[in-house]
Formats: structure tokens, sequence, C-alpha cells
């Protein structure tokens, strides 16, 4: 029993169903990312933790209260929303007391709540100012602080940083993470980036189609992802996945590559059950920082397979250099140190992380467990 | 350098430009003043001077009398009481009339806008449809509902006429003004504990004063001016300022005073001016606010 728990939750609009028996547990203190591309569920589900859409089967229970009928205001939540909300006719100072006026807290403590948050965000100068005369990120701040001050169980986020340009949604990122770190604050949070689901969470659940495809840590989600659809979701650039086949050599199993000349090679594969499926299709999934030049490759590797293979673009980005070239007749891309030379149009031998390769079915794209 | 010579003639044109817009602005603005100065001059004339001449000659003598008779002593129906009583009635009928539809018509649009049910649209179809009915056709019938309820031929009775009719109107215009209005705002409030009511004059009311001036205007002018109903309904006692106007301008006995005449009409287009002058810039850009989205 968590502090959240969501277990077997449905959602229907007529007889679509939009959510597909979802079971989520989170404690107390931890910080759950739902990350999906758009239209996977997300949202509504958040929609239903906070109470503003219903729930067609299952149970949602807060502090072991069933949480399924009961209004928004009687759950002790908190959202943000990805426009803010900010109620544009009040000041910052009554837009964060909002909530505690409406739950007849005496005016006192409602002033020293309102103070105390608008310290812990440095907008206490803002305080009687409207809404409208503020930047993105001071709204973004004073919801926050309409969320903080009410002291809930749970924080409830939606896309909060969407809004915001680039440099700015980092700095809120970092923001939000230590404010969870300071204040051990149990939080749902929405979104589409999956860099900030892998920054922010101690858990992720990665969604598709209504289904929660994997929930794990971030690590679990990034090294060992259930299917090809978390894969190649998780991570920028995204997972290299191309077709392959299993060949037994010597009494291990190698994964026969085709590169760019459509002549085999074969890179020895750790993990032993994998002989099972000698002479079969596979699909292998490669993260392009594990396909290196040789002196670049992870001294702590247990089984770094070399392959040769013609180089088709190069994309020096300054941390890092991308090179494109075909595997198993995709498009791949290797992540590479800055100061690495390589041309265009030559032909490399890479060094390849087999320790961090993960096969999947072809037929169910399903990752076969080791 | 050809830059600078075209810039030049832009300059010129424009002026040119300007003054001819000017000019015919100023002449359209005389046309449509010339009316409404036919009739103040003449009302401030003895009726001698109008019918033995000119109607726009500036008076020889100046009187406020036709003023005074219109408002106090000018024969109507058979008692010479003047506008003053009908200028109460109307008063009566439009500010209660105006206040209840613009109410019920934020209230409408709030529910029709966020807190949608099952037909929402297929019932804000039908409240439209009202704007759309000749009110011709609904007399016969709304004369029997006001006498079934006991209303027929009173100030209520009108008032509810006015009520039901103008309520398409004034949903339109909240409906549409409240779509443009974002939905979170209402869900953040319901997550920070406000009722329906709560919401609703705490959040969406104070942001609604665009389209509360527009509401009023246009439901005072359509109720103040009305005729049709007044005329129809009203009982002796309840007769709106318009129907005075008319039986004054009407009535058939003795000399035909135009200069009373005048002093009532401006006396009856006064309130409808003076809301006009005072909210008019709310006006056009309230209708704005509403049509750019939604």
């Amino acid at each position: 029993m968590g502090l959240l728990d969501i277990s077997n939750v449905t959602k229907s609009y007529g007889a679509v169903e939009v959510l597909h028996s979802v079971d989520i547990s989170v404690d107390e203190g931890e910080f759950l990312v739902l990350v999906g591309p758009s239209g996977c569920g997300k949202s509504t589900l958040l929609s239903m933790i906070a109470g503003l859409e219903g729930i067609t089967s299952g149970e949602i229970s807060i502090k072991g209260r069933t949480m399924n009928g009961v209004h928004p205001s009687k759950r002790n939540i908190a959202m943000v929303f990805q426009s803010y909300a900010l109620y544009p006719n009040m000041t910052v100072g009554q837009n964060i007391t909002f909530g505690l006026e409406m739950h007849g807290t005496p005016k006192p403590e409602r002033e020293d709540a309102m103070n105390r948050v608008a310290e812990m965000l440095q907008i206490d100068n803002l305080l009687s100012r409207k809404p409208g005369q503020l930047s993105g990120g001071q709204r973004q701040r004073v919801a926050m602080g309409r969320a903080l001050v009410r002291d809930p169980d749970v924080f409830l986020f939606d896309e909060p940083l969407s809004n915001l340009d680039a440099k700015l949604r980092v700095d809120m990122r970092t923001e939000i993470k230590k404010l969870h770190q300071s204040l051990g604050t149990t939080i749902v949070y929405v979104t589409h980036d999956q860099i900030e689901a892998m920054t922010l969470s101690t858990r992720i659940a990665v969604m598709n189609k209504g289904y929660v495809q994997q929930l794990g840590t971030p690590k679990e989600i990034y090294d060992t992802p259930s299917n090809v659809f978390v894969a190649t979701f998780m991570g920028s650039p995204a997972m290299n996945v191309f077709p392959s086949r299993i060949v037994v050599k010597d009494g291990a199993p190698h994964a026969a590559v085709t590169g760019h000349d459509g002549v085999e090679q074969l890179l020895r594969f750790p993990q032993a059950n994998l002989a099972a499926w000698d002479g079969r299709e596979i699909l292998l999934g490669i993260r392009p920082e594990t396909i290196t030049d040789p002196e670049g490759a992870d001294r702590n590797a247990a089984h770094i397979a070399s392959l040769r293979n013609h180089i088709g673009v190069t994309e020096p980005a300054g941390s890092d250099t991308f090179v494109t070239m075909t595997l198993g007749g995709r498009d791949a891309i290797a992540r590479m140190r800055a100061d690495v030379t390589v041309r265009a149009g030559e032909i490399f031998d890479f060094a390849v992380n087999m320790d961090k390769a993960v096969a999947f079915d072809p037929k169910t794209e399903e990752r076969i467990q080791p | 350098m050809s830059g600078a010579v075209d810039t030049g003639v832009a300059i010129r044109t424009n002026r040119v430009t300007r003054t001819f817009i000017y000019l015919f602005l100023l002449l359209f603005a005389l046309f449509y003043l010339l009316p409404l100065a036919v009739m103040l001059i003449n009302s401030v004339k003895p009726l001698s001077e109008i019918t033995g001449g000119n109607m726009m000659a500036l008076p020889n003598v100046w009187t406020f009398e036709p003023w005074r008779e219109a408002w106090s002593s000018a024969q109507i129906g058979v008692q010479p009481t003047g506008l003053r009583p009908y200028f109460i009635n109307s008063i009566l009928i439009v500010v209660p009339a105006v206040a209840i539809s613009t109410i019920m018509g934020a209230l409408n649009g709030y529910v029709l806008t966020k807190w949608r049910f099952r037909g929402d649209t297929i019932l804000f179809g039908m409240l439209l449809f009202s704007c759309f009915i000749p009110f011709q056709i609904v007399l016969i019938p709304m004369a029997r509902v006001l006498g079934m309820i006991g209303l027929a031929g009173s100030v209520p009775g009108l008032i509810l006429v006015h009520v039901v009719y103008g309520l398409g109107f004034t949903t339109l215009y909240f409906r549409n003004y409240y779509s443009a209005f974002p939905t979170e705002l209402v869900r953040a409030a319901q997550i920070d504990g406000a009722g329906f009511f709560r919401i609703f004059y705490r959040i969406l009311l104070p942001l609604s004063g665009p389209i509360i001036v527009v509401t009023i205007i246009w439901q005072f002018t359509n109720i103040w001016n009305d005729f049709l109903f007044g005329s129809s309904f009203a009982g002796q006692a309840s007769q709106p300022m318009t129907v005075a106007l008319n039986n004054l301008v009407q009535s058939s006995t003795g000399v035909k005073a135009y200069n009373v005449h005048f002093a009532g009409a401006i006396l009856a287009a006064l309130p409808t001016l003076i809301v006009y002058i005072v909210s008019g810039r709310f006006f056009v850009r309230g209708l704005m606010a509403g049509s750019v989205k939604g």
C-alpha cells in the first residue's frame, strides 16, 4: 500500500476505452513521472487522480482512503496546470490564498502561509501584482506557490514547463527537483518530454495508447526497456533498433548484424538464454552512446564487440559527434566523443558495448528477458 | 534616392485622402444630426412659429413650455397626465427586465461552456432560435400564458415577456464570451474548493465587464424601444413610454401640437442616448471580445 494507489483503473468515453487497467502505487516522497506521446492517456490519468474526470472502473485511493466520487477539493491534492490557470482578476497574493480562503482558513493563518511560500519561491516582491504583469517564469512560480500553500498529500503537475522557453525550462526543472528534495513531497508529474522524465523522476511510467508500457526507475527504463516502444521513446537520439539474427558460435550466442555492404558480422551477445533463439530473427537494440571508436569504449564493459562499417554522415554537435551509418538495412546513429577523427565516406572500426544491447522479439516487440 | 521621393509622394497623397475622409465624415455626421437638430429646434418654439412657416429656422421666441407640457400635462389617452407616468412605467419595466435577463444569460453562458452536459448544444441551439422568431408569431400564445398565470396587463407581465425573449441574445453573448475563457481556471478553482456559484462570482463575473456592458446596452435599447409587446400586453396603468408617445402623437382631437410631439419624442429617446454616450465605447470592445474566439 503506497500513499497513492491506482488499482485496475480504466477510463472509457462511451464505448471507447482510453485507459486500460492501470496499476500504479506511489510511495510517500516519490516523484512519479507519467510520460508518453500525446493521446497516450497520461493527462486523463492525472485528471482522474485530481477528480476532474470520473473513474470508469477500478479504484484510486490516497492514504488508504478511496477517492472514487470524492470532490477534487476534498482529496487534499494540489495541481499545477500547463497554462498555470492563475485567476487574472486577483493579485498574486490572492491567487495563492484563494484555496485556503475557500477552505475557511482564518485570515492571519492565510497571510502566514502566503508569506512562507512566497519567501520559499522568491516571489515575495510580486504579491500585490496581477498575473498579467508577470513573466512566464514568475507565473510558473506563482502557480507552484498556489499548490504548495495548501500543504497537500499529493502534488499533480500537468506539463508545467511546456509553455516556457528552452533555457527557463531547464532552470525551472532544476528548481522543481530542488523543491522535491527539500520538502520530500509526493509528486505525480505529466510530461511528453522524456528528458524531463529522466531527470526529475524517482520512477517513470511510460504510457502509450492507454497502456502503461513500463513502470520503473529511470535507469531501469533506460537500460532495460521492456519493449521497442519504450526503447525508442526514451533517450535522445533514440535507441537504434534494427533486424538481426541469433547465431550460436563456440557455444555462445552472437548477433549477426549486416553493415553497409550486406555482409554479416557476428557480435558476441552476453545474454546466455539467447542461445535458444539460434537461427531466429530478433530486433537488436543498441543505444547510440554504446557505439564508439575503440579508444572511447567503456573500460568497465565486459563485452566490447568490433564492428566494421561505412560512415554515412558526421554531425559534430560540440559536446559529441553523431555518426550516421546503416545497420540491418536501417539508419543507425552512433554518439561519439567530440574530438574523434572520423570522416564521412570512410570505413571505420566501431566498438559496440554489447553489455548494454537488448534483444526484442520481432513478433511481439517485447524484450526477450534474460 | 527614389525611396526618398516616394516617401514625399506618399505623405502628400495621405494628406489629400485625409482631407477627403474628414469632409466625407463631416457631411455624414451633419446628415445624421439633421433630424435631431430639427426636433430640438422645434421643441423650443411656440406652435405658431411652426405652423406659420419654416421648420428649419431658429425660434424667435424661446420657450420650454412644450417640454413641460409633454412631460406633465399633455393629453394622453383620456387623462391630461403628460408622459411622466409612462416614463416611470418604462423604467419599472426596463430595469428589472435588463437585470434579470443579463444575470440569467450570464448563468446560462457559464453552464453551457463550463458545466457541459449531454445535449447542451441542442439546448443552446433552441435558445438561439428565440433570436430569430418574429415576435408577432408569439403574441397570441404569450397573451394566453400571461392570462393563465394572472400577469396580463401588468408591469410584472411585461417584465416576464422581455426576459423570456431577451434570454436568447444574452445567452448567446455570454456563451461566446465564456467559451474563450480557459476551462483550466474553472478546474483550478474546483481544486481550490470553490463551488458552482463561488466560481461564477469570484472568477468569471469580475472578468465579464465588457460583455456585461454589451448585454446591458443591447437589452436596455431593445426593451426601452419596444412597442409591440407594450401595446399588446400592457394595461392602462402599465403602458410604457413608446405606447404613450404614440398615443400623444396619434391623438385625433384638437390641433396637432408639433412642438410638444417633438419634445415628447426626445424625452422618449433620451435614456437610450445617454446609455450609448456613457458606455458606447465598451459596446464595440465587448462585441469584438466575444467574436474573436468561440
